[in-house]
């Protein structure tokens, strides 16, 4: 048989593309999100696991949907809160460790500050506080980025490290139960401190409904206000910003107080809704959910709305993690290769959106 | 305090500083060509898990290491390829290699949780410096990848400051719409220099392993990719003084466990101090570098388009 190719050439053309409409943007999440699967296919080819159970398990656990929905709750709000931030151009990486302040405030306010307040007194202190406590760990890295100019992605990571000897060191020394047997962590706090959940669920529905609301009034932030807009500007062209007036410290301390402070509201839901208390080893709290919130924030194109499909998405892949752990003995770690996976094939398919390729056979004599 | 006593902290901190001096000058090449990787933390974390897995099967540690540089620099090359073929977001593409190398590390590492391997690099006393009071125990008493660290740290600083290439590397770094109108290959020197620090990141995780810890768990780089990246701005992008970073760092480990050791200190406290101490380092760099107006390499983090040359 003989090859066209030594005949014909084919030749690929790039034209720049001028619009890209909501259609395409969902298309490419669609193929990334298929390449990843793939890749995580053959890598556990290579292992020797078997990709057809793998996958109906994988399949099997997004019907789990009350659980998908309890993973969804933190991963919304941390990633809401990293949208604000990364419109500005500002990275906050540390999600995770605001989130663990906000758990640390609530702990505190539920064992100690009001241990005997009713609940409707109690649980709100809790949100507040947490809010409060997380977003001023957060201005710690804005006010070094704002009139330091210090990299707010190192600052931040290394927060996240200082929170979680934190609480390790909250949970196994000042705040050590009485009555946990020799364990390293904090008493259960008070049942008035506890939020409801739906009957027959783990879904503590106060913490989803507070996402769910700042979902929306995020987008009617960045959309519709004088705030928002000079996000938008600064974020995407910081020079043309200060010509504007736009008052830089302002954008970086603000975004960055919502964004620590609604990943801290995540940590009292985690807290008060499901965990009931701290312990030594905070990762079984925090559970990397400011890390995939970074990624719910990109696969959502910065859009508070679509982060509400894109978290329980995740949701659904944090579960599946968790399920081929127990059925099938694999480490969780995939969560991790698929999660990087997927933002290494988008950012990569970006190129498709800004130019257009075709391939056309040309005939060579 | 007698000069004794000092060896043996001192002696450590040589140690813990070894992987973060190969991640740190590595980086400072990837860097000084233009290509921010924040995925370092990964590279080193896959980089360790790899060298212990294979050399734990092999029972050669050379092996190990190979495997270790190999598994590095094809990681840093798919940052490579997003951030210079794609010239994508550096950022995003660094935080998801982290990802990608972290997910990657605990599961090949997993079912070798736990189990340890034998000394394998026996110190070596090199002759006449080794007996130089204080100074010769703590350097010159080491393994041979402690003296790899010394020996690259001068070659890459002689090659950075004193050569044709290391002029490339910087023009590259510094405008590379300058330096493609010399003829300078962007994309190559890009390239190189990227993997190459995926390489050194590969090797300071296989360090840790199969040199120090001779063990593997999950997250045992301790945040240490981070580190690099921030001591590579502490150190102006220069080698020599990522050296010295480094071994700063290392010792403030040391004072760490020291303080926990000597004097009761909780545990998870005395944690805290190496991560507290690198954003006191930054706000110090940040001043320095206000004062003597030398800072990052101009084009750090943007793509090269070459139609957009002016």
């Amino acid at each position: 048989m003989e090859l066209p190719s030594s005949m014909s050439k084919i030749k690929m053309k790039i034209e720049k593309r001028e619009e890209v409409s909501l259609e395409f943007d969902i298309l490419l999440t669609f193929i990334s999100i298929c390449i990843a699967l793939l890749v995580v296919a053959v890598i556990f080819l290579s292992f020797r696991i078997n990709v057809f159970s793998a996958f109906e398990q994988i399949f099997i656990s997004f019907l789990d949907v009350d659980i998908i929905t309890v993973r969804m709750i933190p991963l919304l709000l941390c990633s809401i809160g990293l949208v604000i931030v990364f419109k500005a151009n500002v990275w906050n990486i540390g999600a995770e460790g605001q989130l663990l302040i906000g758990a640390v405030a609530a702990a505190w306010v539920a064992l100690f500050l009001m241990p005997n307040a009713p609940s409707y007194i109690l649980i709100p202190c809790m949100f507040i506080l947490g809010f409060l406590f997380a977003g001023i760990w957060a201005l710690l890295p804005a006010v070094l980025r704002a009139y330091f100019d210090i990299n707010e992605i190192i600052t931040t990571l290394m927060m996240n490290y200082i929170a979680y000897f934190l609480v390790a060191y909250l949970a196994s020394g000042p705040w050590i139960g009485k009555t946990v047997w020799g364990f390293k962590q904090t008493d259960l706090i008070p049942s008035q401190a506890r939020l409801p959940q739906i009957k027959g669920t783990l879904i503590h529905y106060p913490t989803l409904l507070i996402a769910i609301v700042a979902a929306v009034l995020i987008y009617i932030l960045l959309q519709y206000t004088k705030f928002g807009f000079e996000i938008r500007v600064y974020g995407s062209n910081p020079e043309a910003a200060k010509y504007a007036g736009i008052n830089e410290a302002k954008v970086i301390l603000l975004t960055m107080f919502i964004s620590g402070g609604l990943a801290g509201i995540a940590g009292v839901g985690e807290l008060a809704g499901l965990r009931y208390r701290l312990t030594a080893n905070p990762k079984g709290l925090s559970a990397d959910y400011g890390f995939t919130a970074v990624i719910v924030a990109c696969l959502a194109r910065f859009n508070p709305i679509a982060a509400i499909l894109v978290s329980y998405l995740m949701g659904g892949i944090i579960v599946a993690g968790y399920a081929l752990q127990v059925s099938l003995g694999i480490s969780r770690g995939v969560i991790n290769i698929f999660n990087g996976l997927i933002l290494l094939s988008l950012i990569s398919a970006e190129i498709l959106k800004h130019y257009k390729v075709s391939f056309k056979v040309v005939k060579s004599k | 305090m007698s000069l004794e006593s000092l060896i043996s902290p001192l002696y450590e901190m040589v140690l813990l500083s070894t992987p973060i001096i190969f991640a740190t000058i590595g980086e400072i090449y990837a860097e000084r060509s233009g290509i921010l990787n924040l995925g370092i933390e990964g590279i080193m974390s896959l980089g360790a898990a790899i060298a212990f897995v294979v050399t734990y099967v092999t029972g050669n540690i050379a092996l190990g290491i190979l495997a270790a540089l190999i598994a590095g620099g094809l990681l840093a090359l798919i940052h490579a390829f997003i951030s210079i073929t794609f010239n994508a977001n550096q950022v995003i593409s660094g935080l998801a290699l982290a990802m990608l190398g972290l997910g990657l590390s605990s599961f090949i590492g997993e079912n070798y949780v736990g189990l340890r391997l034998e000394l394998l690099l026996q110190p070596i006393k090199i002759p006449l410096l080794s007996s130089i009071p204080l100074i010769g125990p703590v350097f010159f008493n080491q393994d041979i990848l402690v003296y790899t660290a010394y020996i690259l740290t001068v070659v890459l600083w002689f090659l950075l400051y004193k050569t044709k290439w290391g002029l490339y590397i910087r023009a590259v770094g510094e405008n590379p719409y300058a330096a493609d109108s010399m003829g300078i290959n962007i994309y190559a020197v890009r390239y190189l220099c990227t993997v190459f620090g995926g390489i050194l990141a590969g090797l300071g995780g296989a360090y840790i392993t199969v040199a120090y810890m001779h063990t593997w768990r999950e997250g045992i780089t301790m945040g240490k990719g981070w580190v690099a990246v921030a001591l590579v701005i502490f150190a102006f992008w220069d080698p020599l003084k990522g050296f010295l970073a480094s071994l700063f760092f290392g010792g403030i480990e040391v004072a760490a466990i020291e303080l926990y050791s000597l004097y009761g200190l909780n545990t998870h406290l005395t944690n805290m101090i190496p991560y507290a101490a690198i954003i006191v380092v930054m706000i110090f760099s940040a001043s320095e570098i206000m004062k003597k107006r030398i800072g990052a390499p101009a084009s750090l983090g943007k793509p090269f388009i070459r139609e957009k040359r002016r």
